[in-house]
């Protein structure tokens, strides 16, 4: 008798008796650790890296965890993260841009040149640098979409050009200052958050993510559905409230957090939105899975990769003008060397899938954590590029690998390769 | 030989779809040539023939995909052209194609509702998981959870997310192209079911199998193309002799041949062991 009267009160979504239903944060952990067994790993193995590689560098060298070092980590993170949200971008349906990094050079380039050289206000030098970055995207876009050439033969075909100009462009002596008081380099050096206002934004950032998550689990109790229940959304926001608060705190015993980065944090934000709510991100994943399908749902894809492709080079050339801000100046090996592949391997590391369909906005800022933690580790250990690129290139193997077992096994458990 | 049987089955009702000597070519060769073709509301239409009969044109001209060249398409009592899949669509003309076309990556929901996503402002998640449930419940669709991806699911419950995708636009009649061509024998009696509760729904259903026993098992008139002709429409009780040999185009075919060898086999077999 108790288990009909249950069962008829029982949300419209576990109605079936195969579902084992359970209620509560301690339900919600058992449910949380039977994904992780069945290879549905989520953030977790990044987490863990990020762990294991700040134990090593700081057992290497105590300066490495010091709040002066991680500001200064944080910082640097920046620019390749934001060229890594735009990756992540076209990888989600499916594609590759192998030319963010000489986008990345050429913005930064074009934004000295003007600024500087033409004496354009810094506003308008940045919009035509970031213009430029679109209108490549849809260059690539047209030759994939129009003429069916390889995403990855047309953005290498642009790697190559896009360096020549940006050499072509910056001239003999192969480098421009951008002025310390313009206000770009401000911006990206020196504008920190007060005190007092990057505890208000936690404390709002924990307010927000109860508040959004309690009204959605009121509409589903409302409309008959299963919902997280109240306990579990405040444990949520009580532990993300304690855990930033405590990053801000340690931050804040140097030179704090910066407005760059919590830009490059807000824009990780926006596009996780984009992403998951929107129609557009709907058809993103769409395309990702299955192009044909996705025509046949009516889905435009030739626009969605358009408007995907326009994305990731405005995104390049966001970060190479915050790569020259960094720097204060543009010179030949802005966007040059390692860029390219890190700003890459920060989204596969991260957790998205070349095969598309399958990442995040988070794989981005995860990503590029943990690729500038290696990076600035060894530079603290005084070993060079040579040894950052090994060390680099073996933990994409590694996150790749990690990657195919956990699909393996999802594959085993019935979840979505 | 065909003519008394084609006779003796016309339509039970008014046809809420029909097809008036249709014809398509592809370059020289007549893919369909002044093809009829009749179904009504609430009822079960197989469409059967033998490889290139022009079973998977006809769809394709049905669901939009290909123009008919000549040929006159009624539906609903009115003359209509249907020149793409979203006209199709616009009409009430629903197709479930062979490969479902679901995006693996996706959950039920959101393949569901894909191109058609339930919007106030962003998209609202909980009218279109409350709609999915719905619609599955009147299916009896047997998915236990709407929120995991379509690549876990077994391929009847992906036939069964197909089906009822395609009927959220509420159309009135439904081309399912080899349901059961992938499938198991539960899942399959799983999909057969299903179609018999769109017939009650009063939806009409044209259904492409290769498959006798499927569609003597749910067919309420079986219509055999073949060479891209007519050749005939059967009661679905007819035998399959008969059925078989308008497919293939006589009764002294290979399949009859071959059934006929396995009998005499059998009874040189029984004889034996009587001795």
């Amino acid at each position: 008798m108790a288990d009909v009267r249950e069962a008829a009160a029982a949300p419209l979504d576990l109605l079936d008796e195969r579902l084992r239903r359970g209620e509560g944060l301690k339900a919600a952990l058992a449910g949380i650790w039977g994904r992780v067994r069945s290879g549905d790993l989520g953030a977790l193995p990044i987490v863990l890296g990020l762990v294991v590689i700040w134990t090593v560098f700081q057992s290497l060298n105590s300066v490495f965890l010091s709040s002066a070092n991680l500001v200064n980590l944080l910082m640097e993170s920046a620019s390749v993260g934001i060229i890594a949200l735009g990756v992540v971008c076209v990888l989600l349906v499916g594609q590759i841009d192998l030319s963010v990094g000489s986008v990345s050079g050429l913005s930064a380039a074009l934004t000295a040149v003007t600024f500087v050289k033409h004496g354009w206000p810094m506003p308008l030098a940045m919009a035509a640098a970031l213009a430029a970055g679109a209108a490549i995207g849809f260059v690539y876009a047209q030759m994939v979409t129009r003429l069916g050439v390889p995403s990855f033969v047309a953005t290498l075909a642009g790697l190559l050009s896009f360096l020549g100009i940006q050499l072509w462009l910056l001239g003999d002596t192969g480098a421009i200052n951008i002025p310390f008081d313009s206000g770009l380099v401000h911006f990206a050096q020196l504008a920190f958050l007060p005190e007092w206002l990057s505890y208000v934004l936690v404390v709002v950032a924990a307010g927000w993510l109860f508040a959004t998550g309690y009204g959605l689990a009121r509409t589903r109790r409302a409309a008959g559905l299963s919902a997280r229940s109240t306990t579990l959304l405040v444990a949520r926001s009580v532990t993300v409230l304690l855990g930033l608060g405590f990053a801000v705190w340690y931050l804040n015993r140097a030179r704090g957090v910066g407005w760059l980065f919590v830009s490059f944090v807000v824009l990780v934000l926006i596009l996780n939105y984009a992403l998951t709510r929107t129609g557009w991100g709907r058809s993103v994943f769409a395309v990702g899975g299955n192009a044909e399908a996705a025509r046949r749902a009516g889905i435009n894809v030739r626009r969605v990769y358009t408007s995907v492709f326009v994305l990731c080079s405005t995104f390049a050339a966001l970060g190479g003008m915050i790569a020259a801000a960094r720097l204060a100046a543009a010179n030949q090996s802005t966007g040059a060397g390692d860029v390219n592949l890190n700003a890459i391997a920060a989204a596969v590391i991260g957790g998205t899938s070349l095969f598309g369909g399958r990442g995040s906005a988070f794989a981005a800022l995860l990503g590029i954590l943990v690729i500038q933690s290696i990076s600035n580790g060894l530079t603290l250990l005084d070993l060079d590029s040579s040894f950052r690129f090994i060390i680099t290139g073996l933990v994409l193997a590694l996150a790749v690998m990690l990657d195919s077992v956990a699909r393996r096994s999802r594959v085993a458990h019935g979840r979505a390769a | 030989m065909t003519a008394p049987a084609a006779a003796a089955s016309q339509a039970p009702t008014r046809p809420i779809l029909s097809l008036r000597g249709v014809s398509k070519n592809f370059g020289a060769v007549a893919a369909l040539t002044e093809v009829d073709l009749d179904v009504a509301a609430g009822e079960v239409v197989a469409i059967v023939g033998d490889n290139g009969a022009g079973k998977s044109t006809l769809v394709k001209v049905l669901s939009g995909v290909h123009r008919a060249d000549t040929g006159t398409v009624t539906f609903a009592d009115r003359e209509v052209t249907v020149a793409s899949p979203a006209d199709a669509h616009a009409l009430g003309i629903a197709t479930v194609f062979q490969d479902l076309a679901l995006c693996e990556n996706l959950n039920v929901i959101q393949n569901l509702f894909l191109g058609r996503e339930v919007r106030r402002g962003r998209l609202d998640e909980v009218t279109m998981e409350i709609r999915s449930w719905e619609l599955l419940r009147q299916l009896s669709a047997k998915i236990p959870t709407v929120r995991v991806p379509v690549a876990s699911l077994s391929g009847g419950q992906r036939q069964t997310v197909a089906i009822a995708r395609s009927l959220l636009g509420d159309p009135k009649v439904i081309i399912l192209d080899e349901p059961t061509a992938a499938l198991g024998v539960a899942q399959t009696a799983e999909v057969l079911n299903l179609i018999e509760r769109l017939r009650d729904r009063g939806l009409g259903v044209i259904m492409i199998s290769h498959n006798m026993e499927d569609v003597r098992a749910v067919a309420d008139r079986v219509a055999v193309l073949r060479l891209g002709r007519n050749n005939g429409v059967f009661d679905a009780d007819a035998p399959t002799e008969e059925i078989v040999a308008a497919m293939i185009g006589a009764s002294d075919n290979a399949v009859s041949r071959r059934a006929n060898q396995r009998r005499q086999s059998r009874q040189r077999r029984q004889r034996k062991e009587e001795e």
